[in-house]
């Protein structure tokens, strides 16, 4: 059964990829197959619509599945890849061929080192509803792990008036992604928002005791809490593509086109592709929706018209929204080196430049400042001067 | 022809739309989009809607004239 193109994965990659076939105007069989039994959503709300509703955004609605004859096979995962005979296997052993195949299982979280009532993660609308309906009433929450997850759920919560308690090994939050020093501002806004801040501590013991949850942290301390959000990053959806073939190393590896490396009629988006990204002459995986999106739009390009392919040479792009922050990171940033920072007190805006050995704009970081952010994208994008766009941002920051 | 329309509610400044089509779509010192043009051909509307749907927000959407 099926034929056409094969979809496996149903969030923003593999839904924006039927879509964007659609919007080609190719005509054959598309399917997707998704693992979870919901209808397609969109996975950025989740750890940003508030907390007192609910946070499923749906990507394709039935009606306009219907409407755009995409066929959904939801609930029934993929377990095996035949390449050499096009077909993909699901769980219950039913065989879809394909024509094409879209590889865009992405990443699950990864599995939180504790367990029991209280305890999340936060990857799928399951988890958001059932930490949304763990926080109702909740006074304290611990948040494992200060990354964009776990920053988010922390600002959310304050929101609500719960307390909170967040912990990372890490000195700062977000190192991994702007630097210590920038990473330094990212501590105090959560402290500025009533948060109990233990960076460089980790959790020793965590247990189910009498009033809730109680923690022992690395520092020595103690903290008895209503719930735990565990947000310590994404592990691979590779284990079906493992008898496949395929080379897995940190994901799936495709040229600039989105073809997987070494196969044929097999293309990948989303987080688990690791493209070949021109501009940076390697491959890259960038577990960021506006990626997912565009490798979406690409792939369906290449799809429709493969004697033509186009590239995506992708700048890098997510935003995060913590407190009253609005923040938007993009391209590339040496976090060893020291970027420029363009600041402005009233009302408060940031953006930092990072730059390359040539002195090209290569990354940046803008907090509150959305037309910083084009600016700096495009300069990046175009491989641009650093000063140049640092001066341009700045003179608006001394008008404003 | 169709018409370009824009949520500003809905608009939460992420300017993918601009980075997409700088021709069709810029952004005010608020960080909310503004639109250069609302009336787009057929020959352009999948370049606009493409930009349009790479709206985090679902801000942007075309109609049919």
């Amino acid at each position: 059964m099926s034929g056409g193109v094969l979809i496996v994965g149903g969030s923003v990659g593999g839904i924006r990829a039927a879509r964007a076939l659609r919007n080609e105007g190719y005509a054959g069989a598309v399917t997707v197959v998704e693992a979870e039994s919901n209808l397609p959503y969109d996975k950025p709300p989740l750890s940003k619509a508030p907390l007192d509703g609910d946070a499923h955004v749906p990507l394709l609605t039935a009606e306009e599945a219907r409407e755009l004859d995409i066929e959904l096979v939801l609930g029934r995962a993929a377990v095996e890849l035949r390449p050499q005979d096009r077909q993909v296997v699901l769980g219950d052993g039913v065989v879809l061929d394909y024509e094409e195949l879209v590889i865009a299982t992405g990443a699950a979280a990864r599995p939180a080192p504790w367990s029991g009532p209280g305890v999340h993660v936060l990857r799928t609308i399951a988890d958001a509803r059932a930490l949304r309906e763990s926080l109702l009433g909740a006074s304290h929450l611990l948040v494992v792990g200060a990354g964009f997850i776990g920053a988010e759920v922390a600002s959310l919560a304050r929101k609500q008036g719960i307390e909170v308690t967040i912990v990372d090994p890490a000195p700062t939050p977000m190192a991994r992604v702007m630097g210590d020093e920038l990473g330094q501002r990212f501590s105090q806004l959560h402290r500025t928002h009533g948060v109990d801040t233990r960076f460089g501590a980790t959790v020793d013991t965590l247990e189910h005791v009498e009033g809730g949850i109680r923690a022992e942290l690395s520092d020595g301390s103690s903290v008895l809490v209503d719930a735990v959000v565990v947000g310590i990053g994404a592990v691979l959806n590779t284990r079906w593509l493992e008898s496949s073939g395929l080379a897995l190393e940190d994901g799936v590896e495709c040229d600039e086109f989105g073809r997987v490396a070494g196969a044929e009629h097999i293309f990948a988006v989303g987080d688990i592709a690791r493209w070949y990204q021109p501009r940076q002459e390697k491959a890259a995986r960038v577990e960021h929706w506006t990626n997912a999106v565009e490798q979406a739009n690409c792939v369906a390009r290449n799809i429709f018209a493969p004697d033509a392919p186009v590239p995506h040479d992708p700048v890098a792009y997510v935003w995060s929204d913590q407190y009253d922050w609005k923040i938007q990171l993009f391209g590339t940033r040496d976090i060893t080196g020291t970027p420029v920072v363009v600041e402005q007190a009233e009302p408060f805006r940031l953006a930092a430049i990072w730059q390359d050995a040539d002195g090209r704009a290569s990354g940046g970081l803008t907090v509150n400042w959305p037309k910083a952010s084009v600016q700096l994208r495009r300069t990046i994008a175009a491989g641009g001067p650093a000063d140049q766009v640092h001066a341009q941002i700045a003179g608006t920051a001394v008008r404003a | 022809m169709a018409i370009l329309k824009a949520n500003l509610e809905l608009c939460q400044g992420y300017a993918n739309c601009v980075v997409a089509a700088d021709d069709v779509y810029d952004m005010d010192d608020d960080g909310l989009v503004v639109l250069l043009k609302t009336r787009v051909d057929e020959s352009d509307r999948q370049r606009v809607e493409t930009a349009a749907k790479s709206c985090p927000a679902n801000a942007l959407w075309l109609e049919d004239e």
